[in-house]
């Protein structure tokens, strides 16, 4: 330890220190600042250039997915439009089918009821004539047949509630 | 059975080589008595002449047919401040052999420091043989301080050249600076990030930085032909180190501070900690001299212990002087100058990291709990 005292130089200690106190100041402002803030900076952009390309590489891989999936919504779209289609379609004919059916069975029936009408018509008409010249006969008949009057008019009336029209 | 005859003659071999060696340690001791054994002497004082700082830059020096010391190198400048500066070159003191008057002062050298004398250089002694000499504030360019300002200028060189590529050559390293831009990275992940938090380490860096490759450049020039010995002087480390103490304190946090002077926290009623504090504040006190303490001793001892061992492998070559002992030991040195080149890293590493751990308490800052 003495001997370590007696080895201790203030002069050298003193230039020590100045020397190195001095490098360390202008290495500090010349050397380290610039030289730290260039690599961090280089390795920023390294890393940022890494993550940009990652980003990228995500993006695409996104917009892949995005595709695949609009293209496969489209075609369950057209499959669900298709179906739509031919569903309508299958109904519109029926429908008109039903309608078609519906209004030929109106006619039927509304031509039947006019021939049950012309045909009553027809038959009243027919009644009312045959009637007429049944009377029109049957007084022809019996005036040349019958003299007594009250005798004629029972007879005639007895005819013609016999006759049964259909 | 014939590998094991080969077994056999290489056990031979080995013995024998071990005679021979022993053989050579005698034979050297025998010639050492020969030359009035002054060799060893001779090199354990140019061993701890080695370890000191010197006033000159001296290269090498021999002894010349006259018998005189010629030493190859330059005189360095003297700066005493003796009632007034005194700067002169350290020529005037022939290495020690002469008296420097200066402006009616005389000073001498003795044990490699600078003493007010007389006119004839005389130095009075005291019982326990130190000088009762007046010494004057020395403030001299010694070997070491020049050394400091070649690393000084070397090192601006090299990182101001590597800051300014950034710039020239779009954000990409270029020139000399290159190969030093991955150990700028790992002193900054490795060291400092991990120990002292991603939050307040940037604001150490610049001193993390720079510690750690003054004294990587240091140790190296240690290992060069040159023979400066700047790291393995207690005055140097004693410097860094200082830096170090002031830069943890002075950063402290307030948890810092409260881990030293209440370790125990709200964890223990205050009564019970009394006494528990009586031993463990003057603990931790000392801890805080104590850290930065060690780093100064770790690393003089090292590069000290390093010059020594180093030095005395080269001195043994001429203690063997002979064909079997010599490169032995030159191979030695060789191995140990390898190891020290790892050394002279791996002490720069450890005081770098140290002082990062060290920033790294001073700047935590936990939850509360």
């Amino acid at each position: 330890m003495e001997k370590l005292l007696e080895e201790f130089s203030l002069g050298l200690f003193f230039w020590q220190t100045l020397l190195f106190v001095g490098l360390l100041l202008l290495l500090a402002k010349y050397a380290w600042k610039p030289i730290l803030s260039a690599v961090e900076e280089r390795e920023n952009t390294i890393k940022d250039s890494l993550e940009a390309a990652e980003k990228a590489k995500a993006d695409m891989e996104a917009v892949q997915a995005d595709n695949k999936r609009i293209l496969k919504e489209a075609r369950v779209e057209r499959d669900a439009l298709l179906a739509e289609a031919k569903k309508t379609s299958t109904q519109i004919v029926n429908d008109a089918k039903e309608a078609a059916q519906a209004e030929a069975d109106k006619i039927a029936a509304a031509t039947q009821e006019a021939i049950q009408q012309e045909k009553n018509a027809a038959i009243n008409d027919i009644k009312a004539q045959v009637a007429g010249l049944s009377v029109d006969i049957a007084q022809k008949v019996l005036q040349g047949e019958l003299a007594d009057q009250k005798k004629q008019e029972q007879l005639v009336e007895k005819l013609v509630n016999d006759i049964e029209i259909k | 059975m014939k590998r094991k005859s080969t077994i056999l003659i290489s056990a031979k071999k080995c013995v024998a080589l071990l005679a021979i060696l022993f053989a050579s340690f005698a034979f050297a001791n025998n010639k050492e008595d020969a030359n009035g054994g002054d060799l060893k002497t001779e090199i354990k004082e140019y061993i701890a002449h080695h370890l000191l700082d010197s006033y000159d830059f001296s290269l090498f020096s021999y002894t010349n047919e006259a018998g005189e010391h010629v030493y190859v190198g330059a005189p360095l400048p003297i700066i005493l401040w003796d009632n007034g500066l005194k700067v002169f070159s350290s020529s005037k003191f022939h290495h020690g052999e002469t008296v420097a008057a200066v402006d009616g002062n005389y000073y001498a050298l003795y044990h490699n420091k600078i003493y007010k004398t007389d006119a004839e250089g005389t130095i009075n002694l005291d019982e326990t043989n130190h000088p009762t000499n007046l010494k004057p504030l020395d403030l001299s360019i010694t070997k070491s301080v020049v050394s400091m300002i070649l690393v000084f200028a070397l090192m601006f060189f090299l990182f101001k050249s590597l800051a300014d590529s950034y710039a020239k050559n779009g954000g990409v390293a270029a020139g000399v600076g290159r190969f030093f831009e991955p150990i700028v990275l790992y002193v900054r992940d490795d060291i400092a990030r991990p120990n002292i938090g991603e939050k307040k380490y940037k604001k150490y860096m610049s001193f993390l930085l720079t510690v750690f490759f003054f004294i990587w450049f240091l140790n190296i020039l240690g290992l060069t032909p040159l023979g400066v010995n700047v790291t393995g002087n207690i005055a140097v480390t004693f410097g860094l180190a200082l830096l170090t103490f002031l830069i943890t304190n002075l950063t402290g946090t307030k948890d810092y501070w409260l881990h030293i002077f209440d370790p125990l926290g709200s964890s223990m009623a205050w009564y019970a900690k009394v006494p528990l504090y009586i031993i463990l504040i003057p603990i931790e006190v000392l801890g805080v001299f104590i850290k930065p303490f060690s780093l100064l001793i770790r690393l003089y001892a090292n590069m000290q212990a390093g010059h020594i061992v180093l030095m005395s492998l080269i001195g043994l070559m001429f203690i063997f002087k002979s064909w079997l002992g010599s490169p032995l030991s030159f191979g030695l040195a060789f191995a140990i100058s390898l190891i020290e080149v790892l050394v002279a890293l791996l002490q720069a590493y450890i005081f770098t990291m140290l002082s990062a751990l060290y920033f790294g308490f001073a700047a935590e800052e936990h939850e509360h709990h």
